[in-house]
């Protein structure tokens, strides 16, 4: 990257003076390119943000959800639970298969190809997709409802290639002396990988479960059919595990609600300023885990 | 005697692990197969009684009616796809272009944290920006309702700009730099070189951002939802309204019941199906890069 980044090559003071001007015109372009992205990423953010930070009042932060007073605070408990439970299942199934492709399988077998391909295809299905299986699988047929466990469990689908991928993309990063290393010290594969690889591997699979725990906050479509909009927090403590079965709104989905009704614009700016601060926090951490990955595979 | 049971017991151990890891990678195959299944055997009855041709191919979707036909919203997900590649592509391509090859190191790493930004904003937040943003703007400037083909091309458009810019990007850095030192070489300046040659020999990266791109766009909803309109009717012009196939599954799936609710699994199914094709082509591009 950096040897093609502008030399001094491209001042010719001989060159015609036609092909100044394209190529003028060509930097142009390529400038203007990254001007209109810059732009629209500034005009966004800083839209919301104007609009959003005043409304940030207390009253928002109050438990309860009342026709006037539009809390977030059971939305906020929604949004860390849903992800919580999505991420509980997907993580191990994800950085096991993960471990299994790298680490176990023979190269080039037709089950690998054929786990490959289905990844591919779960990583490019749409989030209402993903909605509507839900709704047809665990809202109906398992006859879960619209609730906590069904919006979970169709959120844990939806991440699953994303962290299968980042997982696999972690562990083939590990160097190959790691595993001899451990099986030289006369340990089983299955102590090797869990003492030599994944613990080298963790923070590029931490950055991919971060970029899932994004997903999983932002998701709106995949939840409205499965998971509802009531906007209570699920009631452990009185039912116990069956509160699994409670219907509640994350985040995302309490914008796209207030947005609808029309009535609480203010409140839905907040909301977006809540977003925009959790989704921006995550990206931090998932850039720093991943800057450990790369210093921690270069050793 | 106990070193044996020992190695035994470690055996079983190794068997173990191997055969639960592999039944956690079998796992996305069951799920494709699932969602295969459950959108095909609740869409099959509905198809019987509409008739695919019917459904493909009817121009009035009004379910209180009994009428099921998907076309206004067929062509509706294609305008509003086409629209979003027209807007983010070329400023995608353009601004992967000024990272890889014009950019200093510096600026580099400021833009950088803002696609990644960009990238992770929920599309809601989207969604809400259109709507209040974008479609007045379309409504004060252009005229008509401001929900439109239009608003939806421009807003999807810059959602999918993180998309183009990563893959385009990772496929112009993976250019080998001899390739721009030749153009160099024989004379040409570094804008020349940029878009003669390292730009065409990255084209296979960049067409599957592209076709990234255009998957992304087709498969949103939300944000589709607050800026389109959503009239199920073929839109007359770009500042008509529009429903899209993801559109018609969100917007009525809440109380839709019996044939109604089959015929939106149906819709669902043929989203998949063009999905399905966006995702093979991927496979293609990236096979035909490897070969």
């Amino acid at each position: 990257m950096g040897s093609r980044s502008r030399s001094a090559a491209s001042h010719s003071s001989v060159a015609p003076l036609r092909r100044r001007a394209s190529s003028l015109l060509l930097r142009g372009l390529a400038y203007a390119g990254a001007a209109v992205t810059v732009l629209t990423l500034g005009s966004l953010v800083v839209f919301v943000l104007v609009n959003g930070v005043p409304h940030l009042t207390p009253s928002l932060f109050s438990g309860e959800y009342t026709a006037q007073n539009v809390s977030l605070v059971p939305a906020l408990a929604g949004s860390l639970l849903m992800a919580g439970a999505a991420l509980l299942l997907a993580v191990p199934v994800g950085v096991g298969a993960a471990v299994y492709l790298v680490e176990y399988a023979r190269r080039g077998s037709r089950f690998v190809a054929f786990v490959r391909v289905t990844a591919e295809t779960l990583q490019g299905i749409p989030s209402i997709i993903y909605g509507l299986f839900g709704m047809l699988l665990f809202v109906s047929a398992l006859g879960w409802g619209l609730s906590l466990a069904s919006g979970a469990c169709t959120l844990a689908l939806m991440v699953l290639p994303v962290i299968m991928r980042t997982a696999e993309e972690a562990l083939l990063a590990v160097p190959d002396a790691y595993r001899q290393g451990g099986f030289g010290l006369g340990a089983g594969r299955l102590r090797t990988v869990a003492r030599c690889v994944l613990p080298s591997a963790a923070p590029g699979i931490l950055a991919g479960v971060v970029l899932a725990l994004g997903r999983c906050l932002g998701e709106v479509a995949a939840l409205l059919f499965t998971a509802g909009t009531v906007a209570q927090i699920p009631d452990f403590g009185g039912s116990g595990a069956l509160g699994l079965l409670d219907s509640c709104r994350t985040l995302a989905v309490h914008l796209y609600v207030l947005v609808g009704e029309g009535l609480h614009l203010d409140e839905a700016y907040a909301t977006a300023v809540v977003l925009l601060a959790l989704v921006a926090g995550l990206n931090a951490l998932a850039s720093a885990a991943a800057k450990k990955m790369r210093k921690g595979s270069a050793l | 005697m106990s070193r044996a049971v020992g190695v035994r017991a470690l055996a079983l151990r190794e068997g173990a692990a191997r055969a639960l890891l592999a039944a956690a990678a079998a796992v996305s195959i069951v799920a494709v197969a699932l969602v295969c299944l459950f959108l095909l055997v609740n869409s099959v009855p509905a198809l019987a009684h509409i008739g695919l041709a019917e459904f493909l191919l009817g121009s009035e979707w009004r379910p209180a009616n009994g009428l099921y036909g998907i076309f206004p919203m067929i062509v509706g997900t294609v305008y509003v796809t086409a629209g979003a590649l027209a807007v983010g592509v070329p400023a995608g391509l353009l601004c992967a272009v000024f990272l890889s090859c014009f950019a200093s190191r510096r600026a580099a790493r400021l833009i950088m944290p803002g696609v990644e930004l960009l990238a992770g904003i929920p599309s809601v937040v989207y969604g809400f920006f259109g709507l209040v943003v974008i479609v007045p703007l379309v409504r004060t400037h252009l005229g008509g309702q401001g929900l439109s083909v239009l608003a939806a091309a421009v807003l999807l458009g810059i959602m999918i700009l993180p998309t183009v810019i990563t893959v385009a990007r990772t496929a112009l850095d993976a250019v080998p730099s001899r390739y721009y030192e030749g153009a160099l070489a024989l004379g040409a300046d570094h804008e020349r070189s940029v878009f003669a040659v390292v730009v065409p020999a990255a084209a296979s990266g960049l067409l599957t951002a592209v076709v990234l791109g255009l998957g992304r766009a087709m498969g949103e909803t939300m944000a589709v939802i607050m800026v389109a309109g959503n009239q199920p009717v073929v839109p007359e012009s770009l500042l008509g309204g529009v429903r899209t196939l993801t559109a018609n599954i969100a917007l009525e799936m809440g109380y839709a019941a019996d044939l109604h609710r089959e015929a939106l699994v149906a819709t669902g199914a043929v989203l998949f199906v063009l999905i399905l094709l966006v995702t093979a082509l991927i496979g293609a591009l990236r096979k035909g890069r490897a070969a």
